[in-house]
């Protein structure tokens, strides 16, 4: 065999550890992968409790640092019917620690632990959340208590999901820092090709005119003629087209596709050639940042920056002064491939490469200034990796401002309050396929427990009752928990100073009312289908949370299992 | 609906929740759900014990025991299903412990489908599965008649096709027990789709197809001549170095001494063009063509199959893939959450369960080498290895050897002189049961 000629690059042969988690490494990478296995996720279980363990399950897997489930209860036999982490062995014993028990059989790696003290004295300690990194907390829990967690959460920033899940439908809210940056958002590949065909650099002007040199006058072989590559050709073009059109770029539609069939007059079949045909639409229009671009450079945190900023912000406000001098983001740098020769095509690479270090040279220059005249401490200055990345990706970075969790029967008689979101939402009531009533139906079940009480005792003392929970309850429940839906809706209403007339107005009660029914019937059982199915749906978020990578959502997601859908809202 | 058929043996008649019955303590939530009507029901829905009857006595197959497939055998056998059969030809190993539950280190190297099954039903007692290590096609249709729903947690479109095939196959009108509903879940890193088939009535995973189109392959010359990116010269060191320096060992991807081997080619050829970013695991990604997989994703997936297979067999809500209703969810997971759910149409010219040929533009000066290649990446048939005929002679066989070298001068021929505008051609290929009709329309 020929394999003497090279040694073997053993440092590269991947670990035992990188061997198990390789197909979730090709999502997060290293970083990422890191910052899940530094993370201690606490759960505050409740109820029936599948959502939360399924969460933890596909946290566990991946290699979360360490778990904590909080659950004052003893596993029931209604448990081993709907949590796999439960066996007959379990049975009569605290459901936390039999719960991490058998989650931590699923990852040597990964430390469990287990509190069976009530949640109303776990939450009046001292800083009860100091030790955990993000927090879920599975409904049923009592309005005031959930208001307890949210101002412990809010405290020390911690991020924090609520879970609803109940017959064949869920829903999860997130509550995230006022301010949450993410830079790698993992944009598809195609939407993040930035060529700069219209604003060419001088060494890139060259490269295209030595590439092209010849083309037209026919003084090119057939061979060198197939292998310019497409980027040279559009410049060449653009330049040709620039000479009878007043110096000026194809800017309609109209206008591109002229531009389009200039090009093709060059070569009616060669590839590289339709290449450069199929790439004019996309590539020919002026890079203008985002919305969601726009808005952080705008941000007061962007601003404002003092000696304490998080590094995101310094980054941003030198972004900011870059933009404002050269009027466009800096390159990414990056080349998709096309049709060229291998030495010609990396050529070409270099060009983007260095125009993009240059240009992240130039925010560092600027990040660094910064720092000095905020009084910054050298050592807390910002990575230049950080600053890489920020370049690389600027055009897709993203900023969510999360938002306070609605809380449901906080004051009594007092429906849920939509705040600025009330006329969105309200909107939201008429919109066909809108889950809202979902929402509301949840809120409503959530009013309905806070003045509620079950005649059973827990460990934890007098248990909420929920709506359908006893053998004779669906009827009346369906009716109560509906009568209180309707007055969310009319609240909400209310609320965004608007009206709805009937017909529309009868459907969205009994819309609302038919959400209300399902949730009733299930009595507060959760199948297993949709827990586990939401177990996913939160794992990935909090995944998303915690590796700052991709795009949380924001802030409630909302799963109808009888439809088989869902929908995001803002609530 | 052909699913929900009464029970053949009495089942208990309680109306819902009973104190004195473990078992039904034990089933609390489930049965609390089905022993009441639900708002969005048929009319015809009776409660309590004929849903409760139907989840304990419906048999399902799995297919697939993977990442999909664990989830899936939890799922159905928390869901209440006591029959359930499993196949899946794989052994454990080690990268499938970040997502496959139910296996442990110790178990690397076992068969993915008997550990399983012994997993889930000492978690969950009283729940049957009967594993079988082995090929879908191992099986017959009186295998697969036995059945009430399969459901498909794969990674191969060519099982996929091949189940499709056999079920809609095995339709008998004047037989209901003959239509099986076809619940089949897909996963990519944060993306995935789950979508239901009632064969021969609701659009199939044929019809489908082409919502899943294959990549387009990089040009031999360009391998060989001018690579440009990191998995150019990985593919190089795949197709064509491994075939000029050890033809007689046949490549094993999962062989690391094969993966170092192509890596290391790849790596000098790599550097002799100044292109950089070869590593091993791209290496192992490309020539295995690896999906990055997560547990939270197949756990998403998995669920929404078992949920509309717990719709289908119980009636306790609608399920997608009734006829002229929603079949299809896709899932996308990495910029927030969101679903598409809708109804994907059944098509009149789908090879498996239509009757019309498919009209096909050609091009009559092409030669009908370049055709039989482009059906490798045709979207909708993606076959790797034609055999095309029309009604009165064979135009080209890929199979078997002595067909194909009687019929392979033909591929150096014009397509005028092979076919007539308007002539119908059929193209089959032996790892399917299909057969695509065409009709040749000339340019
Ligand atoms: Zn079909």
């Amino acid at each position: 065999m020929a394999t003497e000629d090279i040694p073997p690059p053993l440092h590269d042969i991947p670990t035992a550890k990188e061997k198990k988690y390789d197909r979730q490494l090709r999502l997060w990478g290293a970083s990422g992968q890191i910052a899940l296995e530094e993370t201690h996720v606490l759960l505050i279980n409740n109820g029936p409790g599948v959502t939360g363990v399924e969460t933890l399950k596909n946290l566990v897997l991946p290699g979360i640092g360490q778990f904590t489930i909080l659950d004052p209860t003893l596993v029931s036999e209604a448990d081993l019917g709907v949590n796999f982490f439960l066996d007959d062995a379990s049975l009569g014993k605290f459901r936390a620690a039999e719960t991490v028990k058998l989650l931590m059989e699923l990852n040597p790696t990964v430390q469990g632990h287990a509190i069976s003290e009530p949640l109303e004295t776990f939450i009046a300690q001292e800083k009860p959340f100091a030790r955990y990194n993000l927090i879920l907390a599975a409904a049923p829990i009592e309005p005031a208590i959930l208001a307890t967690i949210q101002r412990r959460a809010q405290e020390l920033q911690i991020p924090t999901f609520t879970i609803h899940s109940t017959g064949f439908f869920s829903a999860f809210s997130a509550l995230l820092p006022p301010a949450f940056p993410i830079v790698d958002t993992h944009p598809d590949s195609t939407a993040t090709t930035d060529l700069r065909l219209l604003l060419p650099w001088p060494e890139l002007v060259q490269f295209a005119n030595e590439m092209t040199a010849g083309l037209e006058e026919g003084k090119m072989t057939a061979q060198e003629k197939a292998h310019i590559p497409w980027v040279c050709l559009i410049l060449r073009y653009l330049e040709k087209w620039k000479e009878t059109h007043a110096g000026k770029v194809p800017e309609t539609y109209k206008e591109k596709t002229e531009f389009r069939s200039l090009v093709r007059s060059g070569d009616p079949h060669e590839e590289n050639f339709d290449e450069a045909c199929a790439a004019v639409l996309k590539s020919l229009n002026p890079p203008t940042p985002s919305s969601s671009v726009r808005e952080i450079l705008s941000a007061p945190e962007t601003s404002s920056l003092d000696a304490t900023s998080p590094a995101f912000w310094f980054i941003a406000h030198a972004i900011h002064l870059f933009y404002t001098q050269h009027k466009q983001l800096p390159l990414p740098g990056a080349v998709p491939d096309m049709k060229a020769q291998s030495a010609d095509y990396i050529k070409l690479q270099n060009i983007y490469k260095t125009k993009a270090r240059q240009d992240c040279a130039e925010v560092l220059e600027s990040v660094r200034k910064l720092e000095k005249s905020t009084g910054r401490s050298p050592k807390m200055a910002v990575d230049e990796k950080d600053v890489e990345n920020f370049c690389k990706g600027a055009a897709h970075i993203h900023l969510v401002r999360g938002r306070p969790l609605q809380i449901a029967g906080l004051e009594e008689g007092q429906p849920a309050k939509f705040g600025d979101r009330a006329t969105t939402m309200a909107m939201e009531l008429t919109t066909p396929d809108s889950l809202i009533g979902l929402h509301i139906a949840f809120l409503a079940w959530d009013e309905y427990i806070a003045t509620h009480r079950s005649s059973a005792k827990s460990a934890g003392g007098e248990l909420p009752k929920v709506p359908g929970s006893g053998p004779g309850d669906f009827e009346a429940d369906t009716e109560k928990m509906t009568g209180i839906a309707h007055k969310i809706v009319d609240s909400l209403i209310k609320e965004a100073g608007t009206f709805i007339e009937d017909p529309e107005y009868s459907e969205v009660k009994e819309n609302v009312g038919k959400f209300c029914m399902e949730l009733v019937r299930a009595g507060g059982g959760e199948l297993h289908n949709i827990a586990s199915l939401t177990g996913g749906l939160v794992a990935q978020e909090v995944i998303k949370v915690i590796t700052r990578q991709y795009i949380p959502v924001d802030n409630t997601c909302l799963f109808d299992g009888v439809a088989s859908r869902s929908q995001v809202l803002r609530v | 609906m052909a699913a929900a058929q009464q029970p053949e043996a009495a089942v208990r008649t309680t109306n819902g929740p009973s104190d004195t019955d473990t078992a039904s303590k034990r089933w609390k939530y489930a049965h609390t759900l089905l022993s009441r009507p639900g708002a969005y029901t048929d009319e015809d829905f009776e409660p309590g014990a004929i849903p409760i009857g139907n989840i304990a006595q419906s048999h399902v197959l799995v297919i697939g025991a993977g990442g999909l497939g664990c989830e899936i055998l939890k799922n159905l056998a928390l869901s209440g299903f006591k029959k359930i059969d499993v196949i899946d030809m794989d052994t454990i190993d080690v990268s499938n412990l970040n997502r496959q539950f139910l296996f442990r280190e110790k178990d690397v190297g076992r068969p993915k489908a008997e550990v399983a099954a012994e997993f889930v039903m000492k978690r969950v007692p009283g729940c049957m599965i009967t594993p079988f290590v082995g090929k879908i096609q191992d099986k017959d249709e009186e295998y697969y008649m036995q059945f009430q729903i399969v459901i498909c947690g794969l990674d191969s479109i060519e099982a996929r096709r091949w189940i499709n095939a056999t079920l809609v196959g095995m339709v008998d009108m004047d037989n209901p027990d003959s239509l099986k509903p076809l619940v089949d879940g897909g996963t990519e890193g944060f993306k995935g789709q789950s979508r239901v088939v009632f064969p021969t009535m609701t659009s199939c995973i044929e019809c489908q197809l082409d919502m899943h189109a294959p990549r387009a392959a990089v040009p031999l010359c360009t391998l060989a001549t001018i690579p440009r990116q990191p998995q150019h010269c990985i593919e190089w060191a795949h197709i064509i170095k491994w075939e000029e320096e050890r033809k007689d060992t046949a490549l094993d991807t999962d062989d690391p001494e094969h993966i170092t081997w192509l890596y290391q080619k790849a790596l000098s050829r790599a550097k002799d063009f100044n292109i950089s970013g070869v590593t091993y695991s791209m290496t192992q990604g490309v020539v295995k063509n690896i999906i990055p997989a997560i547990a939270s994703t197949n756990a998403v997936i998995a669920a929404s199959c078992c949920n509309e297979a717990f719709k289908i067999a119980t009636s306790s809500a609608p399920f997608l893939g009734n006829p002229g209703q929603n079949n299809y969810m896709l899932y996308t997971g990495d910029s927030g959450i969101y679903t598409y759910t809708f109804e994907h149409q059944k098509k009149d010219d789908c090879p498996v369960c239509g009757n019309l040929p498919k009209d096909m533009t050609l091009n009559a000066e092409q030669t009908l080498g370049e055709l039989v290649e482009s059906f490798a990446e045709r979207p909708e048939s993606q076959l790797k290895k034609p055999n095309l005929r029309t009604e009165e002679k064979t135009l080209y066989y890929s199979t078997p050897m002595g067909l194909e070298e009687a019929t392979r001068p033909n591929l150096e021929k014009k397509l005028s002189e092979m076919l007539a505008d308007g002539e119908e051609f059929a193209v089959s290929d032996p790892a399917f049961d299909i057969t695509f009709r065409y009709v040749a329309r000339f340019s």
